[in-house]
């Protein structure tokens, strides 16, 4: 299986540890990720903040590119997603205004949950599956943008998606039930209004707690970066011990895997996750 | 047509000073209609926008008042507001409200009406952030973070809040030193022209 893959700025930068896992992660299940050529900037949440037109032209252009290439389309970071997705129903209803070629809409674009959360592909992460995470006990945290707004996204269950819980069990993590899924963290406030953020992000983390989590799993760049760099202020300004590792989807699929490369990935992370898989017998 | 706010409504002969007095514009519900394409006037005030909106404690206007204003003319009153600019775009009011209103897209309409209208921004460190963002796509065709970062601070004044972030994150290599190159950067700045040419709305 061949897809095309918009890694989006991203994943060049803060979130390099998920690029290389889900690079890691295609290529134990035999998909090929072949990188959109020359992609560029989708104006992520900046563009329709102040200039519409633009938020429109910037992620039209790699549809168009895309819609070249001919395949599926791979898009792991949730803002991007959504600014594709949006780009290609405009793109549909009246494409002459934004490119000069005809567009006729045919490139499936997909999230990454949605991507893997499919019955062959879910056998086939069992099938890889060399180290169970037994008696990891998290929650699945799937924040805004790969589900709403629906009418954009497609999201078959926008308020309580299960995608990501599926995953995860099917790399045996204790996946704990939760309603924070799609709570918003506040991460577009983050440089601005990290006041905000403070208490959307706190929130969540006594709710994770709540629910019996060791760790927080997410499949956004946008979300990890902030709950996992935001966590210390949090824990000083509550007064709290939260220690909850945030782990990309993939990372997690890597670890279970038995890719050598994994512990090189959270590196990165500030919340160290090293000790958490230590005391569960996973490193 | 001069109204009056309740609270001088209501006291005992309220003085006629232009402190005390409002000036709906006529216009703005049906420019903002024309803007958006979203049909403001179905709002019946169920305020479920409101309920679920995580950044509401932060808001010194409602969402469900944004659409009240809205039917109202308070034009002046709204474009100044932080809420506007504290809302973080995170799409649960248009995924919630029963008339199908895109309460999000409405606030990224009103945004940019406010910028038009140079009246001040409620959050001007917000307008900042975005225009560092952009500014550095416009330059490279992609986001370079560390520009972003060093455009932003300048424009915030700044220069001191969240340097150790910063710095823990160059050191975990989640910010690279050089800037993105790509093929494909003129084309993409032209985007940024051709909205100063022609910035009809649409629907
Ligand atoms: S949810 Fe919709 S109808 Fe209800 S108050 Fe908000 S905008 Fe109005
Ligand atoms: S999009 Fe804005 S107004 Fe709507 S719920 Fe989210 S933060 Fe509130």
């Amino acid at each position: 299986m061949e897809v095309s893959y918009y890694p989006g700025c991203s994943l060049e930068g803060m979130a390099v540890e998920y690029d290389r896992s889900i690079r890691a992660v295609c290529h134990a299940l035999g998909i090929v990720l072949a990188d959109l050529p020359d992609w560029s900037c989708c104006g992520a949440s900046s563009a329709h903040f102040l200039d519409e037109e633009l938020s429109i032209r910037l992620p039209a252009r790699n549809m168009e590119i895309a819609e070249r290439e001919g395949r599926e389309l791979l898009v792991p970071c949730s803002a991007c997603f959504q600014r594709l997705k949006q780009a290609d129903k405009e793109l549909k209803k009246d494409a002459a205004r934004w490119i000069d070629r005809p567009y006729e809409g045919k490139t499936a674009i997909w999230h990454i949950n949605e991507f893997f959360d499919r019955p062959e592909l879910i056998e086939a992460i069992k099938g890889k599956v060399r180290k169970p995470l037994d008696g990891l006990a998290g929650v699945a945290y799937y924040g805004c943008l790969s589900q709403r707004p629906p009418k954009v996204t497609d999201a078959p269950s926008p308020e309580t998606p299960e995608s990501m819980d599926r995953l995860l069990r099917a790399v045996g993590m204790e996946v704990r039930p939760w309603s924070y899924k799609t709570d918003c963290c506040g991460a577009s406030l983050t440089i601005t209004r990290t006041d905000i953020v403070h208490k959307l992000s706190g929130d969540l983390f006594e709710a994770a707690l709540e629910a019996g989590a060791e760790c927080m799993v997410t499949d956004c760049p946008m979300c990890q970066s902030n709950l996992d760099t935001r966590q210390a202020e949090i824990e000083a300004i509550r007064q709290r011990q939260y220690g909850l590792p945030v782990f990309y989807l993939t990372e997690l699929m890597g670890l279970a895997f038995g890719n050598y490369q994994a512990t090189g990935w959270w590196k990165r992370h500030f919340v160290d996750p090293v000790p958490l898989l230590r005391r569960k017998d996973l490193l | 047509m001069v109204w009056l706010r309740p609270q001088a409504a209501l006291g005992s002969n309220p003085p006629m000073s232009n402190d005390l007095a409002i000036h709906p514009s006529p216009t703005f519900l049906a420019d903002v209609e024309a803007r958006s394409g979203e049909h403001v006037s179905l709002c019946y005030q169920c305020r479920k926008c409101t309920s679920g909106c995580p950044a509401a404690f932060a808001m010194d206007v409602m969402p469900n008042q944004v659409m009240r204003m809205v039917q109202l003319g308070l034009e002046d009153e709204l474009l100044r507001s932080r809420t506007i600019w504290i809302c973080a775009g995170c799409q649960t009011c248009t995924t919630r409200c029963p008339n199908d209103i895109d309460i999000a897209h409405l606030m990224d309409t009103l945004r940019q009406m406010s910028r038009a209208s140079g009246v001040p921004a409620g959050e001007a460190n917000v307008v900042k952030f975005h225009k560092a963002f952009l500014d550095s796509v416009r330059r490279h065709g992609r986001l370079y973070e560390l520009e972003m970062i060093g455009l932003y601070k300048l424009a915030a004044m700044d220069f001191f809040g969240d340097m150790k972030l910063a710095l823990e994150m160059l050191k975990r290599g989640k910010l690279k030193f050089l800037p993105p190159g790509i093929k494909g950067k003129r084309e993409v700045r032209r985007m940024f022209h051709k909205e100063k040419n022609g910035n009809e709305e649409k629907g």
